[in-house]
């Protein structure tokens, strides 16, 4: 049974096509994903992630709370500011990847990815015994926009008196938009500027197309999942379930600086991870580079002569560079930049070359 | 030249003589996305029916492209090797993919049966 947000009515009015994502009906197109894809790089695109899973968590003992759930210290956030981070299981397998916000002193939010809410909220509560905290699962009664691109945020400036130049990038700040209440967050999943909008559900109808409307004039288009994962692979962003998942370790997937292992109190993961920390990867999390228009996909296996040395994790045909890119995990002695491997696209031994990540970098 | 048939692999055929022009349906299109790239089966070669002889990869995904009939592909659509959006832009026209030259026609869908089969009926 998949679930729908409080805009499946707008996207069906917009003659959206939907896909099941994260047990989720959620727009994959409007018109056309390079359409979308461009509008995000040269305008502005505005999604529905309200799919997404919201925590708050409040009370005396939050920064403790989440300072001993995820991997990262919530109490070094500053007030108003945010964190990318992981919650590990015991073993130090990743249960998510999450962005947390210090909306306060004792409040924080943690936005974690929709297919994971069950798993998340089940981790967050076995772990939360014992702190004086509330955690509250407002998925529900939250929804979640984001207005993405160089013109996203002169968009949105027309529709609220707080002045978002003044909030930097991973900030957050209580506003009005369109006389409704919404936390601004300078967060996104594209590689360009813009704002995560979040607000009551009962809200996001009038609010998603008060912004269409805005922004008509400047190039803003409505965009779908479809485009949303070529930016995010564009910017060399990882997506749980394929970069990220129970069987991969933060330190072959690249997030070393995520996991706070310089800090005296216990958090849960912390052997495992301290034990992995000193180890040599038998692997790494890479960018390919390859060349003509044939993408490497997700679960192509690649080789290095007869050896199999690793698998894509996410590819496409890059609409913005115009040459395949993907991501992948290699053997670590092939991970090397510069080091040439074949993906097997669907029996053809295609060469690519391992680069740097991100492939796509957005000019300040 | 007679009326489009089709098949349950979503491709449409219009047969002038001996030979067959075959494309994917705008509905088999707008289902896969943008089409970025279209790899073709090379002129001379023998297609079997149902035996996939191309694809048609969009952003999203890649679809097969199954052979309509048993025969020889005489010519292909070098334009939509060169912009493979033709694909999303017209499929029943300057999207076409190959020609083939055939002996005989196997069952065929018209296009009453094929709008059943994608519920546009």
């Amino acid at each position: 049974m998949t679930r729908k947000t409080a805009l499946y009515e707008e996207h069906a009015k917009l003659g959206a096509q939907f896909t099941d994502f994260g047990g989720w009906e959620m727009p994959v197109r409007y018109t056309s994903d390079l359409a979308e894809h461009h509008a995000v790089r040269t305008a502005a695109g505005l999604f529905d992630i309200s799919h997404m899973a919201e925590f708050f968590v409040s009370g005396a003992g939050s920064a403790d709370f989440l300072n001993y759930a995820l991997v990262g210290r919530a109490s070094e956030i500053g007030i108003g500011r945010a964190k990318y981070s992981l919650i590990c299981a015991a073993d130090g397998g990743i249960i998510d990847d999450l962005i947390v916000y210090r909306l306060d002193e004792n409040d924080y939010l943690v936005v974690a990815n929709a297919g994971n809410r069950d798993n998340v909220a089940e981790a967050l509560r076995d772990r939360v015994t014992g702190f004086n905290t509330e955690l509250r699962d407002e998925s529900d009664n939250y929804g979640l926009l984001a207005i993405q691109g160089p013109r996203a945020v002169e968009i949105l400036q027309t529709l609220t008196a707080t002045d978002l130049s003044t909030l930097k990038y991973y900030s957050i700040d209580a506003g009005v938009l369109d006389g409704v209440e919404v936390f601004f967050a300078r967060t996104g999943y594209t590689g360009e500027d813009g704002f995560e909008v979040l607000l009551k559900t009962s809200d996001a109808a009038k609010i998603w197309n008060a912004l269409l409307q805005a922004g008509e004039s400047n190039g803003l288009v409505p965009a779908g999942l479809a485009c949303r994962d070529t930016l995010r692979l564009e910017a060399g962003m990882p997506l749980y379930g394929h970069e990220l998942g129970r069987d991969t370790n933060p330190y072959e997937a690249g997030f070393a600086r995520v996991v706070r292992l310089d800090r005296d109190e216990d958090f849960v993961g912390r052997d495992a991870l301290a034990a992995q920390s000193q180890r040599a990867q038998a692997r790494k999390l890479v960018g390919l580079q390859g060349e003509g228009k044939r993408a490497a996909r997700a679960e192509y296996p690649i080789f290095a002569g007869d050896l199999e040395i690793g698998e894509v994790t996410s590819g496409a045909l890059s609409p913005t560079l115009g040459y395949p890119v993907a991501m992948a995990y290699l053997s670590a002695e092939n991970a090397e930049v510069g080091s040439v491997v074949e993906v097997d696209i669907r029996g053809t031994r295609t060469e690519f070359t391992v680069v740097a990540l991100p492939f796509y970098k957005r000019n300040k | 030249m007679s009326e489009l048939k089709y098949t349950k692999e979503h491709e449409w055929l219009s047969i002038d003589g001996d030979v067959a022009t075959v494309g994917i349906t705008a509905y088999a299109a707008e289902k896969l996305g943008d089409v970025v790239y279209v790899d073709l089966p090379s002129v001379g070669s023998a297609t079997t029916y149902m035996k996939i002889c191309g694809e048609i990869e969009s952003t999203k995904s890649v679809g097969e492209l199954y052979a309509p009939v048993d025969g020889e592909v005489v010519e292909i659509n070098q334009s939509v090797v060169d912009s493979p959006e033709l694909v999303n832009q017209d499929a029943f026209g300057a999207g076409w993919l190959i020609k083939i030259r055939f002996s005989s026609l196997p069952e065929l869908l018209n296009e009453a049966e094929y709008k059943e089969l994608t519920g546009e009926a």
